[in-house]
């Protein structure tokens, strides 16, 4: 499903002129939702663009933001990951457990505890590594992505429990006797008055922007989404730039875990909980296809707000949870109904052109 | 059978890469029994043989894709070990595919380039160099694809031609060519010729597989003929003629042309099968494909469309199944006019079954048997009280298999195991078994043998003596001549020539097919 309005790809193919509104309201039609959705939030809850709410709604997107951005990779390459939302749990615990308890060595009775950036390098290490094993399954033992992600959605939140028992760590803000202070900067510190995750959003994006579009890797994750059989067959190795996806994935996903815990100042183990679900709207929001080979790194980014902005918003406006769940489902079906829309009215659109031409 | 002069050791400096003793077993198929087979340095080396006689599994093996059972590959005089398409491309050899191979989300540039990406400094694709490249060599081509179009906008033969850019972005030294040809019409076919031409003055050695013989006596300097795995005859240019290649692929010779026996007929009297008037329909990118189009079509009459690559064929094909909407016009068969908008599964009811160039993606179901997908438009007919009647079903399915000489070893092997050659059979076979009124066939020979060629031709008459009206569509100029009773050359989206069967030669065919030629290069620039 691709959407133009969106375009960070670019494609000399569908540079029509803008000359017909309604076509032109289409293409912009997630712009033009978004802020749609701001608007009528701010005039239905006046408290919507409050500070305060907006740093929540910031919050709120970048988490989404950051685990649709691992997911575009991997929905591009036409695999999908469930693992998610139970790696971005598993990493918020081993962040708790080392500034909490610390490193216990075996044999000897000592726990080390590291420095807050050694710790969030081993919860993102340990994302990425779990990223990594899916993708070794996935490519090595022709597990299919669907079942080997779910196995391991159970598998890492299992381990999440692990941890601590399925105990709560109930205070990251670390001890200046152990130099293990600043975790919580991550999710509550603020950068020229932007919040440290906002601007995680952006360097994550302006990354993933530059990799899909420029890189050899990027380009060949979109050869393997479109036709892998013909990406194999012109020399690509498929199964690293497959394992590549999943790896880049996982690490998105234990940021965002890191995101939340420093949010919350604790972690427990069911932080991120269905997470994987949101992943996967906000890329769907965002016009790619679920068949791989089409999709941008802006779209999601655009997904993440509309999701983000909805589900605030409807808190706000004191709309019930269960009607926020039916509107929140019915919203992605309509995007993509409407993405269908655009195709048919373009097709519609060159058709009569060629008629009168 | 004529032995090659004489005997080329493993270090001649004239052979480039050498096969020997090539073993290829496939569970229930032995594709390759032994064979030995030398790439000549600078030659166009053909390589032919029935459907299904392995051609392109020893392509495949030569290219890395698939490793043999048995048997050692030697390049320029040393062993060679091939584990991947990757090493084969690294030395340079390179293979452009029986089936095609692109990624229809990408665009044509890029689709060149995957897997040898050009790199800049910092490890960035160099996207505009990339593009100027693939413009230099489709222009060398004389082609006028536009490099940004994504290859989901192209036709088969604009695809085939990609594929064969493809591999000429990067340097080679052996070029496989797997059946390039067969989704391509004389004019397409020429450029390749002087390109091939070209390229073994460069000294790049080439192999070629095709089953239209007058073109591998043109372009072919050395010849090998596989039959059923083995080796059946080698020969140089000047001694192979066409006879000489037909004895040894079948074993026998072919006598006469194609559809010898047929009485010319008159079909004034006949009722009229399919009225067309005035119809439209658009193209991919925009423009029209057909441009009020008429034409009308006795029952029991075999009609062949002749024309170049995009002349509309199968866009006029799509539009009378119903797969491309009809923007205008009005399309009756047998008196009965059919609604414009109406779906496939109703025009399959009124009579029409299309038979589509791109088996690949619009005939087969790839994951299923042989048996299933044969069945597959004809399932209804097959249900009884208690559930689909499976003897009748088997009894059909082995008929088929029989009558189109699908060389399977067994009705429930998957379909894409199939030589491609056969694919297309089945494809054929299917759209049979639902026994149609008007048979509407694009490119059926595509990658069919000679012999298999002529035995459904033989099928056309016989449905078409019994009421069945065929329209088929073909590139090939001697199918053309040899096989409809009438034929109609498009151009451009229109017809540009009506000729019946005596008023069919060569040069008439050629030159309406180039109709307006010159405006259709300009819009398409
Ligand atoms: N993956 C496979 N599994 C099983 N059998 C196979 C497989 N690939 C090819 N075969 C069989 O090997 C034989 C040779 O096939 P191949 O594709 O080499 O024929 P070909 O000479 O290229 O024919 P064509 O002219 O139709 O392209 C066929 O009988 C085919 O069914
Ligand atoms: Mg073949």
């Amino acid at each position: 499903m691709m959407t133009d309005s969106i375009g960070t790809t670019p494609r000399a193919g569908a540079s029509h002129s803008f000359r017909s509104l309604p076509l032109l309201l289409l293409r912009l039609r997630a712009y033009l939702a978004l802020i749609f959705l701001v608007v009528l939030f701010s005039l239905v809850a006046p408290s919507f663009l409050s500070s305060r709410n907006l740093v929540i709604v910031a919050e709120q997107v970048a988490v989404f933001a950051i685990l649709g951005i691992g997911m575009t990779f991997v929905i591009l390459a036409s695999g999908i990951d469930l693992s998610v939302g139970s790696i971005a749990g598993l990493s918020a615990m081993i962040t708790g457990y080392l500034i909490s308890e610390g490193l216990r060595l075996p044999f000897v009775d000592v726990a080390v505890f590291a420095h807050v950036v050694l710790v969030c390098a081993a919860a993102l290490a340990i994302g990425t590594l779990v990223g990594m094993i899916n993708g070794w399954f996935i490519t090595r033992l022709r597990v299919t992505p669907f079942i080997m992600t779910l196995g391991m959605l159970y598998v890492a939140r299992g381990a999440a429990q692990l941890v601590s028992d399925g105990a709560t760590y109930g205070d990251l803000s670390g001890q200046a006797a152990l130099n293990n202070e600043g975790f919580l900067l991550l999710g509550t510190g603020r950068l020229l008055s932007v919040p440290i995750p906002i601007w995680l959003m952006v360097a994550l994006a302006l990354v993933a922007i530059y990799v899909t579009r420029r890189t050899v890797f990027g380009r060949q994750v979109f050869a393997v989404g479109g036709n892998e059989r013909a990406a194999e067959l012109s020399g690509v190795r498929v199964n690293r730039i497959k394992i590549g996806t999943y790896a880049i994935s996982g690490f998105c996903a234990a940021l965002a875990g890191l995101i939340i815990a420093s949010r919350l100042g604790a972690a427990n183990p069911a932080i991120a909980t269905s997470y994987e679900l949101n992943a996967i709207a906000v890329v769907v929001l965002g016009g790619a296809s679920l068949f791989g080979g089409v999709g941008t790194i802006g779209g999601t980014l655009v997904g993440a707000f509309v999701l983000g902005v909805l589900s605030n918003g409807m808190v706000l406006v004191g709309i019930s949870d269960f009607w926020q769940t039916v509107i929140t489902g019915a919203v992605i079906v309509l995007a993509v109904v409407v993405d269908q829309l655009q195709r048919r009215v373009e097709k519609s659109m060159s058709e009569r052109r060629a008629r009168q031409a | 059978m004529t032995a090659p002069a004489e005997r080329c050791r493993d270090d001649d400096p004239r052979i480039v890469l050498s096969a020997r003793a090539i073993r290829k077993a496939y569970p229930g198929t032995v594709a390759l029994k032994g064979v030995d087979f030398d790439i000549h340095h600078a030659k166009v080396n053909v390589l032919i043989g029935e459907n299904g006689a392995g051609k392109s599994t020893l392509m495949k093996i030569l290219a890395g894709i698939e490793q043999p059972t048995s048997g050692t590959l030697h390049y320029r005089g040393e062993a060679l070990h091939l584990a991947h398409p990757r090493e084969a491309i690294k030395r340079g050899i390179g293979i452009v595919h029986q089936e095609l191979n692109l990624c229809a989300n990408l665009n044509v540039a890029e689709n060149m380039f995957i897997g040898k990406e050009l790199k800049g400094p910092v490890g960035t694709v160099r996207l505009d160099r990339q593009r100027r490249i693939a413009t230099e060599v489709l222009t060398r081509m004389g082609q006028r694809i536009n490099v940004d179009a994504l290859v989901q906008e192209l036709s088969i033969g604009e695809r085939q031609i990609v594929e064969i850019a493809k591999v000429l972005v990067s340097e080679v030294d052996v070029l496989i060519l797997d059946e390039p040809t067969s989704s391509l019409s004389k004019a397409e076919v020429g450029v390749l010729f002087s390109l091939i031409e070209e390229l073994k003055r460069q000294g790049v050695s080439i192999v070629y597989i095709s089953h239209r013989l007058e073109e591998l006596i043109e372009i072919g300097d050395t010849f090998t003929v596989l039959r059923d795995g083995n080796l059946a005859g080698t020969g140089t240019a000047g001694e192979v003629t066409v006879d000489w290649l037909v004895t040894r692929m079948i074993g026998a010779q072919m006598e006469g042309p194609l559809r010898d026996g047929r009485a010319a007929a008159t079909f004034a009297d006949r009722p009229v099968a399919l009225r067309v008037e005035g119809l439209e329909a658009s193209g991919v990118n925009g423009g029209l494909a057909l441009k009020r189009l008429s034409f009308s079509i006795k029952r029991g009459e075999i009609v062949g469309f002749y024309g170049l690559m995009g002349a509309g064929r199968t866009e006029l094909f799509e539009t009378l199944i119903g797969l491309r909407r009809a923007l205008a016009g009005t399309i009756e068969i047998e008196g009965q006019r059919l609604p414009l908008d109406g779906t496939i599964a109703e025009r399959i009811r009124a009579g029409i079954a299309l038979v589509p160039e791109d088996r690949q993606k619009l005939g087969l179901v790839p994951n299923r048997s042989v048996a299933d997908n044969l069945l597959l438009a004809n399932l209804e007919r097959y249900a009884g009280i208690t559930g689909l009647r499976s003897g009748r079903m088997r009894r059909d399915v082995s008929r088929c298999i029989d009558e189109l000489m699908i060389k399977v070893s067994d009705p429930d092997v998957l379909v894409s195991t199939l030589s491609g050659g056969n694919q297309q059979k089945a494809v054929l076979g299917k759209n049979l078994l639902t026994e149609p009124r008007i048979l509407l066939l694009d490119e059926p020979t595509r990658g069919i043998d000679i012999k298999a060629r002529r035995e459904l031709f033989e099928v056309i008459d016989r449905l078409a003596e019994s009421g069945l009206t065929i329209l088929y569509a073909s590139s090939d100029l001697g199918e053309i001549i040899g096989g409809a009773d009438r034929v109609l050359v498009m151009s451009q989206g229109r017809i540009t020539a009506d000729l019946q069967r005596e008023e069919l030669t060569e040069a008439r065919l050629v030159a309406s097919s180039q109709v307006q030629r010159r405006d259709t290069r300009k819009e398409s620039a």
